[in-house]
């Protein structure tokens, strides 16, 4: 569990057009990295490069290399499904499957996999994952509810709880709390804090506040201009980034001073 | 801020918007239909020609001018307006029902006069002239297994072609496949009829007569029916569950069997419903393929089958008994029609439920 990933020189792109360019950055296990930046500038493309999820769009496609513990994932003999399964995602607006209910949601990585497992294990991964996810006590009476029975906030847990029941090596977040209320976000963030001792996490976020309360890296992308691909500016330790950064680009960004 | 608008003018403008206007009362609306239709009964009897139809007609004109003037006196225009719109709703929809009504009421005043259980469970062998006699039961026995087995072929095809088209991208295949149902769509089911008698002539020479004909030419009208209603709820399910199956390592065609045709499952049901009740009620393929016969025959390869559709055009195409019960040829059509569309209507029922089973939960409670 837990792994890193290194990043070096990708350039992605959707069919013809540049989004993303000259990105080289490590990623650290058992740590936080946030990704920053204004809208459009990529943060969701590279994410969604790191488990291989980009290529699910027509005519997407990347160069340059990710490894994960040094095993090239974009090598021509790996599986993208597999690495997926090692790399976890939770989306922006919270996606329980609509026809299963909270328990069959949980379990919903298996199932839909054809993995046989007895009603014991099924209910201990059950169990396990939704304390992961600290929602365990609200939802154990009703576990045979549908999941879109939840609360917008108890709904993106239930998506953080279900990809942590398959239990990954890194877990993936794009702007996990932008549909939420402040409190369940600020649930969703005690709980990355109690999921990096084990995961890699790497979270997209438009929250400046968030970024430095939750991460440990935080990673400043930006676009050079219209119609321009978005760039790495630059990534440090977050208080570095937030008290004294290098560029002068991050500074007017997270003072506020930008565009 | 340019100019500043003195205290008189806002005094003013706020004069015409008040909260609160004229309401007439809740049951004004069919205050006015009751005396408009009493109104204008009245008047036509007076003038000795009264009908219901004419009564029904004028009464709602007269009602919609009433009400729209009562309303736009007390309520203002665009009460009026509404009001005028819901009178036309209402219209537009009785208008909807009179041939459905009056189709059911034709087909069960007529259709009950044989419709019993001899009816359902004896057929024709034997029964000649006006003989009080005979029923539909060959016919029943027909037009379920050749509509079963036409499903049998429909459904799998359509599905997956449905798959296909939506999950795998608008490719330039994909086009032409899309081109060729919509053509399928307008096919004639008399030449798809001709269409599977000439297919089955090339394996069993010319003459031959099978349900299972039938069944293949039911197909052709079937399956662009299940592909388009099948595409259209595939369309439905959110791309969201689709990467979200993704995104735990799902791969793609298990997303498609689990979470995608799984969310579409309701709709698809309904789809192929609507699909059945379309080629259920076809008559001239079915004569022509599968051909007409008096007895019970349950063999789908073997030799002719009756139909409802066709036993009703049989029936009625005999006319009137020489003896007996004369007007028996044209009871019997009616009771099969009844019939049909009793099945018909069961194959919702069922289709309803089976529906409700698969519809996503949702609901907070
Ligand atoms: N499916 C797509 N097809 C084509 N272009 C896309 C697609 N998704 C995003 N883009 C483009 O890629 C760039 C980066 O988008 P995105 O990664 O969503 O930015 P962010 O998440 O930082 O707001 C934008 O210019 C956007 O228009
Ligand atoms: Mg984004």
């Amino acid at each position: 569990m837990a792994k890193r990933l290194d990043i070096k020189d990708l350039n992605i792109y959707y069919s013809d057009f540049l989004a993303v360019e000259g990105v080289s950055m490590a990623v650290e296990p058992r740590a936080v990295t946030a990704f920053i930046g204004p809208s459009g500038c990529g943060k969701s493309t590279v994410i969604r490069s790191l488990n291989r999820m980009h290529e699910v769009i027509p005519g997407a496609r990347i160069e340059g290399s990710i490894a994960l513990d040094g095993e090239n994932l974009y090598a021509r003999e790996v599986d993208p499904v597999r690495v997926r399964r090692q790399i976890g995602m939770v989306f922006q607006r919270p996606n329980p499957f609509p026809t299963m209910s909270i328990h069959a949601n949980v379990i919903a990585g298996m199932k839909l996999n054809n993995k046989r497992m007895s009603k014991k294990q099924a209910d201990e991964i059950v169990e396990r994952s939704l304390r992961g996810a600290n929602l365990w006590n609200e939802v154990k009476d009703r576990l045979n509810r549908p999941g879109s029975s939840l609360s917008g906030g108890q709904q993106q847990r239930l998506c953080i709880a279900r990809a942590i029941a398959v239990q990954p090596d890194v877990l993936l977040m794009d702007e996990p709390c932008s549909a939420l209320d402040p409190i369940s976000t600020l649930a969703i963030e005690d709980l990355i804090g109690e999921l990096k001792q084990d995961y890699t996490i790497v979270i997209v976020t438009h929250n400046m506040q968030q970024a430095a309360r939750v991460s440990d890296r935080t990673a400043f992308f930006n676009l050079a201009g219209v119609g321009q691909p978005g760039r790495l500016i630059e990534m440090d330790a977050t208080e570095k980034i937030f008290s004294n950064p290098t560029e002068k680009a991050t500074e007017d960004y997270i003072s506020g001073r930008f565009g | 801020m340019t100019d500043v608008q003195t205290p008189v003018d806002i005094e003013a403008s706020l004069a015409g918007r008040k909260l609160t206007h004229g309401k007439l009362p809740r049951y004004t609306p069919m205050a006015v239909f009751v005396g408009s239709l009493v109104l204008v009964g009245g008047l036509l009897a007076v003038l000795g020609s009264f009908s219901i139809p004419l009564t029904v007609f004028l009464g709602v004109l007269l009602h919609a001018v009433v009400l729209l003037v009562v309303t736009r006196m007390v309520e203002g225009g665009r009460a009026a307006k509404d009001r005028l719109a819901t009178t036309l709703m209402y219209s537009a929809f009785g208008l909807a029902l009179i041939p459905l009504i009056s189709l059911m009421w034709t087909v069960l005043q007529n259709g009950l006069k044989r419709f019993d259980l001899y009816f359902l469970t004896y057929t024709m062998r034997g029964v000649f002239g006006g003989m009080d006699a005979g029923g539909a039961y060959h016919a029943i026995i027909g037009t379920l297994e050749i509509t079963l087995f036409a499903t049998l072929i429909s459904v799998p095809i359509g599905l997956l072609t449905a798959v296909y088209l939506v999950e795998y991208g608008p490719t330039r295949l994909g086009k032409a496949i899309t081109f060729f149902v919509d053509v399928m769509t307008g096919i004639p089911s008399i030449v798809a009829g001709l269409f599977a008698y000439a297919l089955f002539v090339l394996f069993f020479g010319p003459g031959v007569r099978m349900g299972v004909v039938g069944s293949v030419a039911l197909s052709v009208l079937m399956i662009p029916v299940v592909v388009r209603a099948t595409e259209e709820m595939l369309k439905l399910v959110p791309n969201e569950l689709r990467e979200a199956a993704y995104a735990l390592g799902v791969p793609k065609w298990l997303t498609i069997v689990k979470v995608v045709l799984r969310t579409a499952a309701a709709g698809i049901v309904t789809g192929v419903m609507l699909a059945i009740a379309r080629i259920i009620g076809e008559t001239a393929p079915l004569l022509l393929t599968v051909g007409v016969v008096n007895s019970a025959n349950f063999d789908l390869f073997d030799g002719r089958m009756m139909t409802l559709p066709v036993y009703v055009y049989r029936q009625y195409s005999q006319g009137f008994a020489p003896n007996g019960i004369t007007t028996i040829n044209y009871d019997r059509a009616w009771a099969a029609a009844l019939t049909l569309i009793l099945i018909v209507m069961l194959l919702f029922a069922v289709a309803r439920l089976v529906s409700r089973f698969f519809a996503p939960k949702t609901g907070r409670r």
